[in-house]
């Protein structure tokens, strides 16, 4: 009987399982590799492979209907599963875009792909967190090996500082986690999501709603949405540049899923508790990610205030509290990842003979020494702002669409309103590389970092027609959880 | 026969043949070498002229095939797109859509052969036209919403590249002006189009024109769509991009602009405004009445102390656009008709007057006022043309210029006779300008040295200007082939609209 039900949980906990283990075992495999850059190679073409393992065991392997393991601690639902091929999959274009650069700057060690397995393991216990002792332990998990990707490059002075700064703030972030959990623990007397959900019924006590606002103020750090943005643009300029590709996407997919899931789910009859306190923190994201980055040079801060921006638009999405919100949500995290990766393709590419840069204006003429890069680029710049024809202007009418069908019309006001700001700084970019005459000539980009900003600027164009796919897979995953 | 025809998907051929063949120029581009793409380059301008014509042919085609006793969309298409989620992929023209085609289509040609002197990335120039020649085709083909929005704003990046890479020496600030401006206005638009779609739970736009929207939401959907098509149109005050826009964009970028671009605002008013929210298109009738006489009057007497000449006809522009606002928004079935005529004859004028100043321009470099004077005495033949084209601007009877202001001033005076007679006085303004103009560029003594050398126009700048000088003249004379096509369309939207407002009255 107890072997029945540990086979059964351990069933939905099949990638998580692979991932560990894996991760182990190439901890293990790198070790009796002799030589550094051979290791680095082979376990990060290992790691790639079991990333895609991990997203095809929870498409494959864990049943269809999904269900609760360990007590209703962990829950594999279509949502949960969505969730995790998406993060495997960034994941995996993101180690893809890294080799290369890893190996050009002395950094191939085979440890850097293992922490991001290490991390993805701790996203995908996020995304199925169904409990807050679950929840912190996945948080901190992907946390802990964040950091350390963050200061890889242990003897760049910016990226210790990176690391430094943001394992701080994340420790105090984490604090907050804990201190809003232990107020509805307090409150509610469970940790799991299904108790929590009964005890706030349809009048949750104040001492409730305290421990919710900091489990928000928690996740808003890991969400880089702002007041809580403060580390991004340092981190995202510190760290290696491959790191930062990582950064802005799996992790953010995995902290807005685990926020989405937190709200819908225990508090979900609190809506008019929370709904406002997602609402300011919605539009004040927007705006100080379309501000922030008017001014910035380096074009890492800037994508740094894009994402903080765009988790703006995301949350606009939490805060719709309808099930359109949330597959609105899904497909536009899809398809901002789709124009992310491929716009650290493009900051990948930009090597001169002296090594790497990262200015604004070090793209001037791109147009003319790598037309192929130059359309790319204007086409990813173009989707992640959410200008139509591209396709990611479809993930922002859907929010759009579910923000005004929950009455929050104002929200949407502010949100169309930063839209125009922020096109000025894609625009800019799209300006450096078409107006300007070029000053430098980067050297040819190794073919995974070509291959990944080309497909992704193709995606911008090519998914238009079919984009619907994504929206009804996101809607899919999206029904029975409100 | 007929039904077969009106079967056929020809209205997404003639959107999508130019987009297509800047795709293949593009993949053409990225397999050369860097050493062939001089002979790509020759040859784009070619590829494109082809094209452009080819696509002329398909629309003339489809103008003949048009039922003008049918006041309905025709040439319908709908493929399942999004159709989960309520849109679709819904093409079709009536008699308001069908001849701004045919003006898109017309110009382009003129537009690619204006361009044969083009150096600087010949290929990513064809590129970025024929891109925007699919968008502003499709703005007056879709038939859904979200379509609609996608060309309406999807035509501002190529136009944006456009005027940044080829324009003149300003042209970063006037891009980036003539994005932010016209985008900030339209998220507004896409806000409104959200609210509409949850009401009606589609998008397509034949349903939306049957739904009727509370007067409450009709206020503030009006004014969203307004805001976005005032600043398209533009009226003043959301002008002032404009003249920038013009003075940096080249020649056949100015062309596009004033002949086609100005147009999606009053389609838009046309096509969304009055059926859509006839109830708040009457409670800012006077509104928008006050705007159009301003920026008529206004322009004018703005557009008479300009030195560049480019700016100065852009003013105009400000000012004859005035008369289309005023015009639609009389809701008379002669107004309407004015303002679709309107539109019509000034995008020929309009894009005449600015190859008539790229002549020079491509010769002299310089498009101040006082560098030029006398140059009738060494180009004759351009000195007639413009002659023809400034008169057309002014409204001189037997041109196009003439007959849109007259009609449109005839429907407003029904409505409004004080508009009407603030509209009139911009006639004799317009008159000062274009003829100071004249005087100040073509007659007078040949005074400036560097214009002795100065050549009349030659057989590629006949070619251009044959067909904008025989359409401008033609259709002075003759308006009824223009009025026929749109007659069903208007005197429906008129009849729909009247019945919209009495039931709203009662």
């Amino acid at each position: 009987m107890t072997y029945d039900i540990l086979a059964t949980d351990l069933t939905l906990l099949a990638p998580e399982l692979l991932l560990a283990v894996g991760a182990m075992t190439l901890l293990m495999v790198g070790v009796f590799i002799r030589k550094d850059e051979t290791a680095a190679k082979w376990v990060s073409l290992l790691t790639i492979g079991l990333l895609v393992a991990a997203g095809a065991a929870a498409l494959f392997l864990v049943p269809v209907a999904g269900g609760t393991a360990f007590r209703g601690a962990f829950v594999f639902d279509p949502f949960a599963l969505f969730s995790k091929v998406a993060i495997c999959g960034a994941a995996a274009l993101a180690l893809f875009l890294a080799g290369p650069y890893l190996k050009a700057e002395r950094l191939a060690r085979f440890e850097f792909s293992v922490l991001v397995a290490l991390a993805v393991l701790g996203m995908a216990m996020m995304v199925s967190a169904n409990d807050l002792i679950s929840l912190y332990m996945g948080v901190e998990l992907q946390s802990l090996a964040l950091y350390v990707l963050a200061a890889f490059n242990r003897d760049s002075l910016r990226a210790s500082e990176a690391g430094l700064k943001y394992f701080v703030l994340g420790a105090l972030s984490s604090g907050l986690l804990l201190y809003g959990a232990s107020l509805v623990y307090g409150f509610s007397g469970s940790t799991g999501f299904n108790e929590i959900a009964i005890a706030v019924g349809d009048d949750p006590s104040v001492g409730l709603v305290f421990g919710l606002v900091f489990l928000i103020c928690g996740l808003a750090f890991k969400v880089s949405a702002a007041p809580f943005h403060m580390w991004t643009p340092d981190v995202y300029e510190g760290a290696p540049t491959p790191v930062t590709a990582f950064f802005a996407t799996a992790p953010k997919m995995a902290a807005m899923i685990l926020l989405a899931r937190l709200l819908y789910e225990p508090f979900g009859n609190a809506v008019d508790s929370w709904q406002q306190v997602i609402w300011i923190i919605a539009a004040l994201s927007m705006a100080v990610g379309a501000f922030g980055a008017l001014t910035q040079n380096n074009i890492k801060r800037l994508m740094a205030y894009s994402s903080i921006g765009n988790m703006g638009y995301a949350l606009v999405a939490v805060a719709a509290a309808s099930e359109t919100g949330l597959w609105a949500l899904l497909a536009f995290m899809i398809l901002y990842m789709v124009g992310v990766i491929g716009a650290f393709g493009v900051i990948l590419a930009m090597r001169t003979p002296e090594g790497m840069v990262e200015e604004v204006d070090d793209l001037s003429g791109l147009s003319q020494t790598r037309p192929g890069l130059a359309w790319s680029m204007t086409g990813i710049m173009f989707s992640i702002g959410g200008l139509p024809f591209l396709v990611g202007f479809f993930g922002k009418l859907f929010i759009f669409y579910a923000a005004v069908q929950a009455g929050l019309i104002w929200l949407v006001v502010i949100a169309a309103l930063a839209s125009v700001v922020a096109a000025a700084y894609y625009l800019r970019i799209v300006r450096v590389i078409w107006f300007n005459e070029p000053t430098q000539k980067f050297v040819t980009a190794p073919t995974p970092v070509g291959l990944v900003a080309n497909l992704s600027g193709l995606a911008t164009v090519l998914l238009v027609p079919v984009a619907a796919i994504v929206f009804l897979w996101a809607r899919g995953a999206s029904i029975g959880l409100i | 026969m007929t039904a077969i025809f009106q079967s056929l998907p020809i209205l997404t051929a003639i959107t999508f043949i130019p987009a297509a063949v800047a795709v293949f120029l593009a993949a053409m581009k990225f397999m050369m070498r860097a050493e062939d793409s001089t002979w790509l380059d020759r040859n784009a301008r070619g590829v494109s002229l082809m094209t452009t014509l080819a696509v002329l042919f398909l629309t003339v085609v489809l103008v003949m095939g048009f039922d003008t006793s049918n006041p309905d969309f025709q040439f319908y298409q709908e493929i399942p797109w999004f159709a989960e989620f309520g849109l679709g992929y819904r093409m079709g023209v009536d008699g308001i859509s069908v001849l701004f085609i045919l003006l898109t289509n017309f110009l382009m040609p003129i537009c690619i052969l204006a361009s044969w002197n083009i150096k600087k990335r010949v290929t990513d120039y064809m590129i970025a036209f024929l891109i925007l020649q699919t968008m502003m085709v499709g703005v007056f083909c879709a038939l859904d919403l979200v379509l609609f929005y996608i060309f309406f704003e999807g035509g501002l990046i190529p136009m944006f590249i456009i005027i940044g890479v080829w324009g003149g020496a300003n042209r970063v600030y006037a891009s980036m002006k003539f994005y932010l401006y016209t985008l900030l206005g339209s998220v507004l638009m896409l806000v409104a189009m959200v609210a509409m779609f949850l009401q009606a739970g589609t998008t397509d736009i034949t349903v939306l024109l049957e739904t009727e929207f509370a007067a409450n939401l009709q206020t503030w959907l009006w004014l969203a769509f307004f805001a976005s098509f005032a600043v398209k149109m533009p009226m003043w005050p959301v002008h002032t991009w404009l003249p920038d826009a013009h003075v940096e964009a080249p020649t056949a970028g100015s062309v596009i602009l004033a002949g086609v671009l100005l147009k999606l605002g009053g389609y838009g008013f046309l096509r969304f405004s009055i059926p859509m929210f006839p109830d708040a298109s009457v409670l800012f009738q006077p509104l928008v009445f006050a705007l159009s006489v301003i920026a008529i009057v206004y322009t004018s007497l703005v557009a008479f102390r300009q030195t560049d000449i480019k700016k100065l006809i852009a003013y105009s522009s400000v000012a004859h656009m005035g008369f289309v606002t005023m015009g639609i928004f009389a809701m008379t079935e002669l107004g309407v008709q004015g303002a679709i005529f309107q539109m019509l004859s000034h995008g020929l004028i309009s894009g005449a007057l600015f190859l008539c100043v790229g002549v020079i321009y491509d010769r002299m470099h310089t498009r101040e006022i006082a560098f030029y004077g006398g140059l009738v005495h060494r180009m004759p033949v351009y000195a007639a043309i413009f002659a023809l084209f400034a008169m057309a601007n002014v409204g001189l009877p037997g041109t196009s210029g003439f007959v849109g202001e007259i009609m449109t001033m005839a429907g407003t005076f029904q409505v409004s006779t004080w508009t009407a007679m603030g509209a009139a006085l911009g006639v004799i303004f317009s008159a000062v300008y274009m003829l100071t103009l004249y005087r100040n560029v073509v007659f007078g003594e040949l005074t400036n040295p560097k214009l002795e050398a100065i050549t009349d126009i030659n057989t590629r700048e006949w070619i251009i200007f044959i067909p904008l000088v025989a359409g401008t003249i033609f259709l002075g004379f003759f308006s009824t082939p223009v009025t026929d096509v749109t007659a069903a369309s208007v005197n429906q939207l008129i009849s729909d609209f009247t019945a919209a407002t009495t039931a709203a009255a009662n």
